[in-house]
């Protein structure tokens, strides 16, 4: 038998303290890790907005009449609608943590739940910062103008990047609540469906009545007006401010709701 | 000088809804040892596991682990143990040196540290050579054997080890048996699970048995042995004639009888001498044994000589050890 040693390391090295920092920097190392390799996923988080882009601008565009090009018109509406399709990746990946021995493991060594949820987080929010980027290159490519300066662009960016975390998180919500990967995946269903009932891909005058009263109050519309908005340079009125308002209410709640699902679920 | 106990636990009781899953138990283990505890599926063995590594609380009872009150100091027992689960808890897109290189850093080591641990553990454990292979590519063997390493990166005090050997062919399972055997020498306690009688006569100082969330018998192996059934050996007779004449021959040496497939058991110590001086004394012909078997006592027979009752699981496949585990 070869020397014993290694199984057990010098005592100096039982002295190091983990700290949350090193625990969510690992955290987020390992999601990202996991979802590069993940072909489903990149497939899904990459591939797939473009397609849906090429797929409105191209076998719909020409059948609805927005009054501009129906490529800017239409690529807020592609993302936001993708930032739904990858919260069915996070959900599933909260939910197979949650679900297997890797959760029992992680507690054993004091890792917070908090610090692997973030870790699904932060990949979530860094899959579709690089769809969202995608898009772009793609959508000017084949049209899309923006009479933005700089500080329009930052706006658009930041009200994205919101609405991308907040949706993240109650993605998360769902993995950590969910009984099976199965369940966690048939629950943020919802979220993708929630762009098609907003202005993202048609003007909501064209909407029958009784549903424009919701597409009108639903949190995608303001997101997905201040950044069409925004991008062309028009005025947005209280759009962001509305936008602001819902992300970080469902990012406060979401958060809050997951520390307390998971405390229980742990208990 | 430090505590003599790695786990003292009394009293404790868990259920869940109606069901009692713990229903008071109470264990000693010694520091440096290995502590088995065997049941059958379902008796509470993953629960108490569960609750002595901080992760369930238990409704009545306490323990202390690595000298710590596991409801009072959580962190600080955490720090001193690792906990390899019932189900392997590796990424599988991960590699293997990834894997260990993660759990090192959770575990509190700089990333230097982290990345000598990682080659240490992986040569120890025979997996250097399929250290950048990603884990889902890896047998079930190894893929076990890196599960156990990620437990063990911190070198933590107090193992747990639940099941760590089910589901794996014989070799991958002696291959781990020599691993635990090791870690003990280097000073750590294992607490392991088991539904093998023959695993934890192999691996344990002391052993607890554990049926429907109660302990019916704790002791050393050569204890319990004691007062379990020994191998027993069985011989199927060539007609009714000779099952009534070696029956009756035997007489209070039977343990066993089964008329319809004219067989009879007697105990027997397995050795050759044994055997053949039965042989000899029942058959001195020739004619009337026509096949013999050895049988090796089961966790069944365990249950059934300590609490008068076969386990309330049937746990057929599983703890069937026809399989000589002494190789
Ligand atoms: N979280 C839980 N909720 C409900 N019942 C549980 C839970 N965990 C375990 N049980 C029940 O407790 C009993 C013992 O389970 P367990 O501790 O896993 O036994 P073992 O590991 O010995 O097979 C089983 O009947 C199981 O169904
Ligand atoms: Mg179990």
């Amino acid at each position: 038998m070869s020397e014993i040693t290694a199984l057990r390391g010098s005592v100096a090295e039982t002295i190091g303290t983990p700290t949350v920092v090193t625990d969510v920097v690992t955290m987020v190392g390992r999601s990202l890790r996991l979802s590069r390799r993940n072909l489903e996923v990149l497939l899904v988080s990459l591939m797939l907005p473009v397609i849906l882009m090429l797929m409105f601008v191209y076998l719909f565009g020409g059948a609805i009449d927005t009054g501009a090009a129906y490529v800017s018109y239409v690529v807020p509406g592609v993302l936001v609608l993708c930032a739904g399709f990858g919260s069915a990746t996070t959900a599933v990946s909260v939910s197979q943590d949650m679900t297997n021995g890797v959760m029992d493991r992680f507690r054993s060594l004091d890792v917070s739940g908090a610090a692997v949820v973030s870790g699904h987080v932060a990949a979530s929010v860094v899959r579709n910062a690089a769809s969202t980027v995608l898009v772009f290159v793609i959508a000017f490519a084949i049209g899309f103008r923006s009479d933005a300066d700089i500080l329009g662009w930052l706006a658009a960016g930041g009200v994205l990047l919101m609405f991308i975390l907040a949706i993240s998180w109650l993605a998360a919500l769902v993995g950590v609540i969910a009984r099976s990967p199965e369940a966690a995946n048939g629950f943020t269903f919802f979220l993708m469906f929630l762009p098609y009932a907003s202005s993202a891909f048609v003007p909501i005058d064209t909407m029958p009545g009784w549903l424009q009263g919701f597409s009108r109050h639903q949190p995608v519309t303001p997101v997905i007006e201040s950044v069409r908005g925004l991008l062309d340079g028009t005025p947005v009125g209280n759009s962001p401010t509305l936008a602001l308002a819902w992300c970080t209410g469902i990012l406060v709640v979401s958060v809050a709701l997951s520390v307390v699902a998971f405390r229980r679920r742990t208990a | 000088m430090a505590e003599e106990w790695a786990i003292e636990a009394s009293g404790l009781e868990k259920s869940y809804g109606p069901v009692t899953v713990l229903d008071g138990v109470d264990l000693r283990v010694r520091r440096g040892t290995v502590f088995a505890l065997l049941g059958p599926n379902g008796a509470g063995k993953t629960t108490l596991v569960r609750i002595l590594s901080t992760l369930v609380r238990p409704d009545a009872g306490g323990a202390r682990v690595a000298g710590f009150d596991i409801a009072v100091d959580r962190q600080r027992v955490r720090r001193c143990i690792s906990l390899t689960g019932q189900d392997v808890a590796v990424d599988g897109l991960q590699t293997g040196a990834e894997n260990l290189r993660m759990m090192a850093r959770l575990a509190g080591l700089s990333r230097p540290q982290a990345r000598r641990r990682t080659g240490d553990l992986l040569a120890q454990f025979g997996l250097a050579s399929a250290a950048q292979r990603r884990v889902a590519n890896y047998s079930g063997g190894m893929r076990r054997r890196l599960d156990l390493a990620a437990g063990l990166v911190g070198s933590p005090a107090v193992i747990f080890l639940d099941e760590p050997t089910t589901g794996l062919d014989l070799p991958s399972r002696q291959a781990m048996w020599q691993v635990i055997t090791d870690l003990v020498r280097t000073g750590a306690t294992v607490f392991l699970t088991t539904q093998y009688l023959q695993e934890a006569d192999q691996l344990a100082d002391q052993i607890a048995v554990v049926n429907a969330g109660a302990v019916v018998a704790q002791g050393s192996p050569a204890d319990l042995k004691s007062q379990i059934a020994e191998q027993r050996l069985e011989l199927t007779l060539t007609d009714g004639l000779a099952f009534e004449d070696v029956t009756r021959a035997l007489g209070a040496r039977v343990v066993s009888t089964d008329p319809s497939r004219m067989s009879v058991g007697v105990a027997t110590d397995g050795s050759a001498v044994h055997v053949r001086g039965v042989l000899d004394e029942v058959d001195p012909g020739g004619r009337a044994v026509r096949t013999f078997a050895v049988h090796a006592p089961t966790l069944d027979d365990v249950f059934l000589a300590l609490t008068g009752h076969a386990t309330t699981t049937s746990t057929n496949t599983t703890n069937t050890e026809s399989e000589p585990a002494h190789v």
